[in-house]
């Protein structure tokens, strides 16, 4: 059976949640197709599911955890009425209004929707390199915050140079005797306060100019294979945990041949949230590779419900 | 068999997991941990509609380093599946419902 609804948001990060509470305010009966559970950040609730503070969002003097505002988002999307669902969309038609919609395995659309949020956000990315897939969950981690207290006096490393490295290398002395961050080049695109932070920080140590070539061990990951990338000089660090933080990508596949994306992959959206295909539109970092902050993405997932409710307005529906 | 979730810990895991009569499923987890709160309402679940087939267990890895430590947990939320007392299936990271319930019924 496939279902009409004026509005469905694809995605439930800080982007996609607001656009929840501000159609669902909007008596516009959003539904929220809010992804799958994973130890990725491609996962319900986003990128904060697996940070711990969150100490930039407005309104939170002490700060608050990832989690715990992405729970907070949830249940008040809910309380207006926003309709959440637990699994993915897996495939879109956006050749013209009604757009079908379909979710998770099903083969008929699961619904028809005047308008189309897309809040899917950006996944990080891993090194590709040999030994990485083979040491996850054994040395190799998608998730800090999950995993840092198993490498407890150890010596590990992060690769990374940008706020969400040194976010992890800072959180990670937590436990680690020390924390090694690679960096490819001979300076760090990360904030001043985090590479002061860093900085001032005995446990970190960084290796410059490095690139990881291969992750070492047995039935265990014990090191890296560096290349220095201004010698050629190739070395081992000796290491038994690896975390990567080297950037993200959006999540596009289900739009990627429908709607137009920049250079770099992004949904390309125009004056606020419209992309090329009117009824739909994108918020959050699915959009955004400036930014990529969660109080960024909520604001343009206001940006997005309003566009929407205006548009379905002058459709006269 | 009843479908509430146990609290294990160091001292009562053994005991647990080699006297039940059913598989045991159990959630190496952590209040810390942010994929962990995702998967617990969907083990709960599993709990009512597979009760007195398999049961769901829990272990805090913060007050239960022995057990932890012992099947070499590295990355939470883990799920390990007891039967007679021996793990047979080693499931990492948060999953949907769906696949959960596929990569445990070979064992149920």
């Amino acid at each position: 059976m496939t279902e009409h609804r004026k509005v469905l948001i694809a995605g439930s990060g800080p982007a996609g949640l607001t656009a929840a509470v501000y159609t669902a305010r909007a008596q516009l009966q959003p539904v929220v197709v809010e992804g799958e559970p994973s130890s990725t950040s491609d996962q319900p609730g986003g990128q904060l599911m697996l940070t711990t503070d969150v100490e930039n969002y407005p309104g939170f003097t002490e700060g608050i955890l990832g989690p715990e505002l992405m729970g907070a988002m949830r249940a008040q999307a809910a309380r207006f009425g926003a309709e959440i669902h637990t699994a993915k969309v897996t495939r879109v038609d956006l050749s013209h209004p009604p757009f079908p919609v379909w979710v998770g395995d099903a083969s008929e659309p699961s619904y028809e929707v005047e308008a189309l949020i897309v809040a899917t956000g950006a996944r990080s990315l891993m090194l590709g390199v040999p030994g990485e897939e083979r040491f996850l969950a054994h040395g190799v981690s998608t998730c800090a915050t999950c995993d840092g207290f198993f490498f407890r006096g150890q010596d590990i490393a992060v690769v990374g140079g940008g706020d969400s490295a040194l976010e992890e290398a800072l959180f990670l002395t937590r436990f680690a005797s020390s924390v090694t961050l690679v960096h490819r080049r001979d300076q760090l695109r990360a904030s001043k306060i985090m590479q002061e932070r860093a900085f001032a920080n005995e446990t970190i140590k960084i290796r410059w100019n490095s690139k990881v070539t291969e992750v070492l061990g047995d039935t265990k990951m014990h090191g890296l294979a560096l290349v220095d990338t201004v010698t050629g000089q190739h070395s081992e660090l000796p290491v038994t945990g690896l975390f990567v933080a080297i950037g993200h990508e959006p999540n596009t596949a289900v739009v990627r041949g429908q709607l137009e994306l920049d250079d770099q992959g992004y949904i390309q959206t125009h004056g606020g949230s419209t992309t090329s295909v009117e009824g739909v539109f994108a918020c959050g970092d699915v959009q955004d590779h400036d930014y990529r902050q969660a109080v960024t993405a909520a604001g343009s997932g206001c940006m997005a419900a309003i566009d929407a409710e205006r548009y379905l307005e002058a459709r006269g529906s | 068999m009843s479908a509430k979730i146990v609290q294990l810990d160091d001292a009562t895991f053994d005991e647990h997991v080699k006297a039940s009569d059913v598989p045991v499923l159990v959630d190496f987890w952590a209040e810390w941990c942010g994929p962990c709160k995702v998967i617990a309402p969907i083990l709960e679940e599993i709990a009512q509609e597979q009760a007195g087939r398999l049961s769901i267990a829990k272990l805090n890895v913060d007050d239960s380093l022995d057990v932890t430590r012992r099947y070499d947990v590295m990355s939470i939320p883990t799920l390990l599946l007891f039967k007679d007392g021996e793990p047979h299936a080693r499931l990492v990271g948060a999953k949907p419902k769906a696949q959960l319930l596929k990569e445990i019924s070979a064992y149920l």
